[in-house]
Formats: C-alpha cells, structure tokens, sequence
C-alpha cells in the first residue's frame, strides 16, 4: 500500500468512529499537556528559586561558623560553632589582597516603637558594604555611614513595608526609632525590593554590625559575606580565607566558605531532579494513555474483523493490515499530542501574563519527550490488537468469526 | 487454467474428523462457466475458499495458471490472489464508509498502485457497469442490484481470470438477481473463467457445466 492511501484510509475509519477518536485524542492530549505543563511549573519554580539565589553575584564568598564535613547541599543555615567568628576576623579577611568589600553579618528578630506603633523586624547589624555586595539602594536619603566595623552609631536604614507601619504618609528620615533599649535615627530608606534569600528586604532594619552586637549582646557573626574583585580569583581567595582563619582560630579549620556558584549548582541539582521526577510522575498518564487505545484498538479489531477478512481477500497481507492497525495508533497519537502541546503553550502563555514575578516554560526535552512517548506508547499497545488482527484468517473473518472461536 | 489433483481438506470438530473435501480432481480450463451446487456442509465453500487462495488443502496439488499455489507462502498467496482471484458475495461485503468508487478502488490500492493509473481503470469498471451516476454514493445509499454490481466491479477491477461468485444472487429479488446474473455471464463471455456456488437450481442450470457435491466428493 501507498502511504497517501494508508494515510486517506485511517483519516476514513478515525472520521467514521467519531467517539471513538475523541476519547483517544483527548486521553493522549491530557497526558501531554499535563508533562508539559508540569514541568513547565518545576522550571518556572527552578528559575524563580535561581533568580533569588542569585542577588550575590558571582564574586561574593559566604564565610560562615562551623565546619561543614559533608560536601554539596546546602550549609547549615544556624550553625553553632564553639569559636565564633569575630569583628577582628572581618577585619583581618579585608586586609587580604584581592579582597574588595567585607560585610558581617548579625541578624536577629528585635521589637521597633515609634510614637506608640510597635512592630517586631528582622533586625540586620552589618556594613555600609552590605548595600553594595547585595545591590541594595534607597530610595530616600542614604545608606549606612563609613564606620570602622567595631565602631557603633545610632542610625538606621529601614525597608520601605517598616516604613510604612511604624510612620504610615509621615516623613521618616531624621525620625528615631527605638529598638530594644536603644534608639536610632532613620537615616535611609530601601527601594522596594522584594523578597531575597529568604529575607523580605522590604521588611527589615539595618543598623551598623556593632550596635546589634550589643542589642542581642553576642560576639559571634552569623556570617560574613566577602566581595572578592575579580572572578577568577575566587578559589585562590577562598583557600587564603580558610588558612588565614585556621591560624586565627588556633590551628582549627572550623569555618566553612562557600561561592554562590557552588550553592547555585548544588540547589539546580536538587530543581532538576525535582521537575524530572514531575515530568515522570506525568508520564503515567500516557501509560494510562496507552492502555486505553489498546482497549479501544481490541474493540476495533474485534468490531471489524469482517472488514479485516475482506482486505486480506482483496489482496491485503498480514503485515499490511498490521501496518494499518499500528500507523492508526500512530496517525491519532501524533496528532492528538501535537494539539496536546499546543494546548500546554497556550495555558502556559496565558499563565505568564497572569503570574508576573513567575515565568513557565515548557524546555524541549519535555516537550519532544512528551510527544515520542505518547506515540510510542500508542504503538506500543496497539501491537497486540494490531497482531490479533493480522493473524485472522479471511475464510473465518469474512463469516465474521474470530479466529479463537475456530481454533 | 485450474487443475486439482487428489485435493484433501479436513476439519477436527470435536473429536470428529470431517472431510470438508475428500480426493477432489478437477480441471477447468480458461474461460468455463462452471456452477457447484450442494446441501450444506457438501464442501462447495470449502472447494471455493481453496479455489480463491484463501485456505489451503491438507494434501493435493492446486494448479493455476501454472503455479503450485499450494507451495506459496502467504505474501505470495495474497499477492496471485489480487491478480488472478475476483470474488463476489453473496451479503456483497462492501466497506460502509466508503464510496462506490473507493470500494472499487479497493484492491488497487492494497496493491499499491498509484493513484493516476487507479482513476482511468475505475472509470472503466464504472462506465461498463452502468454504474457512473453512483459513484461518490455511499452503499447504504445503494439498493442491493447496485451493491452487488458495485462488489462485481471491485472483483474485476484487477483483471482476474476468475470469478469465484459465491451465492450471488442468494440476497436479491428475482429482477436484480436476474441483471447480476447478466453481467456475470456477459463478463464470462468476454474470456473471464466464472464458477457460481449456489443452492438455486435454475442459476445452478444456467451454466455450462455443472459439479454437484456431496460428502466433500464430486458426484
């Protein structure tokens, strides 16, 4: 047979069993569109994940208390470590050659009044350099001031959310703000911003690394974060860090230091496999896919086993009538899943005009997966029926008897 | 030409053994008009389905056109089956969801012939057949004279050399099955070799020769 002619064939049987075919193209099209759009969430989660991870830029080192033995994963996020990491550390890590900005960090939860409003924020003793190693602006006034790190001031730069709690449409700058026993002077406040590794920088105030040392009267950085100026310095500096502290602390390597591109790549990892297995969890509904069109093909096969023993009378053989049974399979599993992914591109279009912050894509492998594995799948289970109904003899066929009955 | 030396074919049902055909010989040279007639289970379906290449004997020779058929394998059995084998039925087996013309297109295209060569010859079949202000209808649209001239068509459409006409008529009223008659024998007349199975004694009469079966044996 020609193909044209198997092609105008199968169009003639799928027209003519009409319910048929739509309960196929609609069982196929949904296993499509559910890996596609699945995947499409994992890799609109990854990137939106990634997107946050990624506010460092690549030249800033994370040096924190603890030692980590393990390798890969993520850090231990409150790691308790019997040296802590002190001030004079951070000074002695700026001191080192290549070093471009240091910024320590002491982080904790703390009740800020004004005028009768309190509020309980994330209360962030640091640098001026933490503004510029996380790119943090203000919007109104300025950052905190040039300070040696062990000097205090009574300042304060606050996100924009703090703002408005605690000073609603009055003026902020110049207020003060009374945190714990102590009051400080607004002095800035940040861009709106949105949230970042972890942190809701619109909810947040930050005060000079000293004055908070006092307030939640610890010693110890929670960590330190270091701005290294040139990227391909960055291993040589991050081993200097970790000798320069081991002497510091006695001969004791008990700090880890991590690049973003090693939490980065660690994190990706954990997404991939994560939409991966999405992608896998989905692909059962084509296997679901697949046994239904070998359920409606046996059907088939048995509705028409007179047609089958005519075409093998007219001068079909066996493997042509095969062929036929398989390329419907194969002609309804391509086209269904085709219109499958159309459909996910348009739902995931729609998704993105509607979700802003995320964006969904569908990636290539899932797409062309998607499409291989709902028309293998189908070929897969129509070999049987397809089989069975190759193997019918005209004679009995033709008197509208199955083989087996025969047999 | 057909020639059948010693042709056995037997059917376990049961634990009975039935000889459907019991040391068949027969010669039929191209051209005949020979009709089979029967009671039921004498074996002229069988005679005719080993005749038609769709069964095979358990033992004999099959002869046609010089081949032994029974030494073919299946793809060589279908094939000298769509170029020397037309067949009509007695409930017509037409395929519902096609047209007249594509049910006669039918056998052309499982034998891959390309679609330009395939027009002319339907045109042809449908012209001779008085069939050309029915082609694009359906079968159901169709009264059963015409179905049966369009089955008669798809038959001839390859230029067999023989007809096999199983009951051809077995579905009609007297005056169609009188024009289905008519075309047969016309068709015969033109050189095509045409055996007619049948249980009606006066279509059974009208041929040349006649074979009656009894027991799954000439008589």
């Amino acid at each position: 047979m020609l193909w044209r002619d198997i092609v105008t064939f199968i169009i003639h049987v799928l027209s003519r069993h009409r319910f048929r075919t739509l309960v196929l193209w609609i069982a196929i099209a949904i296993g499509v569109v559910a890996v596609n759009l699945l995947t499409a969430l994992g890799e609109g989660a990854k990137f939106f994940i990634l997107e946050e991870f990624n506010v460092l830029g690549r030249n800033t080192l994370i040096t924190l208390p603890g030692k980590k033995e393990t390798s890969g994963g993520m850090p231990p996020l409150t790691g308790e470590s019997p040296r802590p990491l002190t001030l004079k550390d951070a000074n002695a890590v700026s001191r080192l050659s290549g070093v471009r900005a240091v910024a320590p960090i002491v982080v904790g939860q703390l009740e800020a009044s004004h005028a009768g409003k309190i509020r309980e924020l994330l209360t962030i003793g640091t640098s001026r350099d933490f503004f510029s190693i996380r790119q943090l602006g203000v919007s109104q006034g300025q950052i905190l001031p040039v300070l040696d790190l062990n000097k205090g001031e009574a300042v304060c730069v606050i996100g924009n959310s703090s703002r408005k709690e605690l000073f609603s449409n009055k003026p902020a700058l110049g207020q003060w703000i009374r945190l714990g026993d102590t009051r400080f002077r607004v002095i800035g406040v940040l861009k709106q911003g949105g949230t970042s590794f972890g942190f809701d920088m619109d909810d947040v105030i930050i005060i000079p690394v000293s004055n908070a040392q006092s307030l939640f009267n610890v010693e110890g950085l929670f960590r330190l974060f270091v701005e290294v100026q040139a990227y391909h310095q960055l291993d040589t500096i991050k081993g200097n860090i970790v000798e320069l502290l081991k002497e510091r602390h006695e001969g004791e390597e008990d700090i880890t230091v991590i690049s973003q591109d090693a939490m980065l790549s660690s994190v990706q990892d954990i997404l991939e496999t994560l939409t991966i297995a999405v992608a896998g969890i989905a692909s059962i509904s084509m296997l679901v896919a697949g046994v239904l069109i070998m359920n409606m093909m046996m059907i088939t096969v048995s509705q028409r086993v007179k047609e089958i023993g005519l075409l093998k009378a007219l001068g079909a053989t066996s493997s042509s009538v095969r062929l036929l049974f398989l390329c419907e399979a194969g002609f309804i599993a391509t086209v269904a899943s085709l219109s499958g992914l159309l459909l996910s591109h348009v739902i995931i279009l729609l998704a993105n005009l509607y979700f802003v912050e995320v964006q969904f894509h569908s990636p290539w492998w899932a797409q062309s997966g998607s499409i291989l594995l709902a028309v293998f799948f189908a070929v897969i289970f129509a070999w049987l029926p397809a089989q069975r109904a190759s193997m019918l003899s005209p004679v009995e066929a033709l008197q509208g008897k199955q083989q087996k009955e025969i047999a | 030409m057909i020639e059948l030396k010693h042709l056995e074919k037997r059917f376990q049902i049961g634990d009975q053994t039935v000889h459907a055909l019991d040391d068949v010989s027969l010669r039929i040279e191209q051209g005949e008009y020979i009709s089979v007639m029967g009671p039921s289970g004498s074996g002229k379906s069988t005679l005719m389905n080993i005749l038609g290449l769709l069964d095979r004997a358990n033992s004999g020779d099959y002869m046609l056109d010089g081949i032994n058929a029974g030494k073919l394998n299946e793809a060589e059995r279908t094939r000298l089956r769509s170029e020397k084998i037309g067949f009509v039925f007695q409930s017509y087996h037409l395929v519902p969801r096609l047209t007249a013309r594509e049910n006669i297109e039918l056998p052309m295209m499982l034998s891959g012939i390309a679609g330009k060569a395939r027009k002319q010859k339907v045109d042809d079949v449908l012209a001779k057949l008085d069939l050309l202000d029915r082609a694009h209808h359906s079968p159901n649209q169709l009264s059963g004279g015409q179905r049966q001239r369009v089955a008669i068509g798809r038959a001839i459409v390859m230029k067999p050399s023989i007809l096999l006409a199983d009951e051809p008529t077995g579905n009609l009223d007297s005056k169609s099955g009188e024009g289905v008659t008519q075309l047969l024998e016309s068709l015969n007349a033109e050189g095509i070799t045409l055996m007619v199975v049948t249980h009606d004694s006066t279509l059974g009469a009208r041929a040349n020769r006649q074979l009656n079966m009894l027991d799954g044996r000439i008589v």
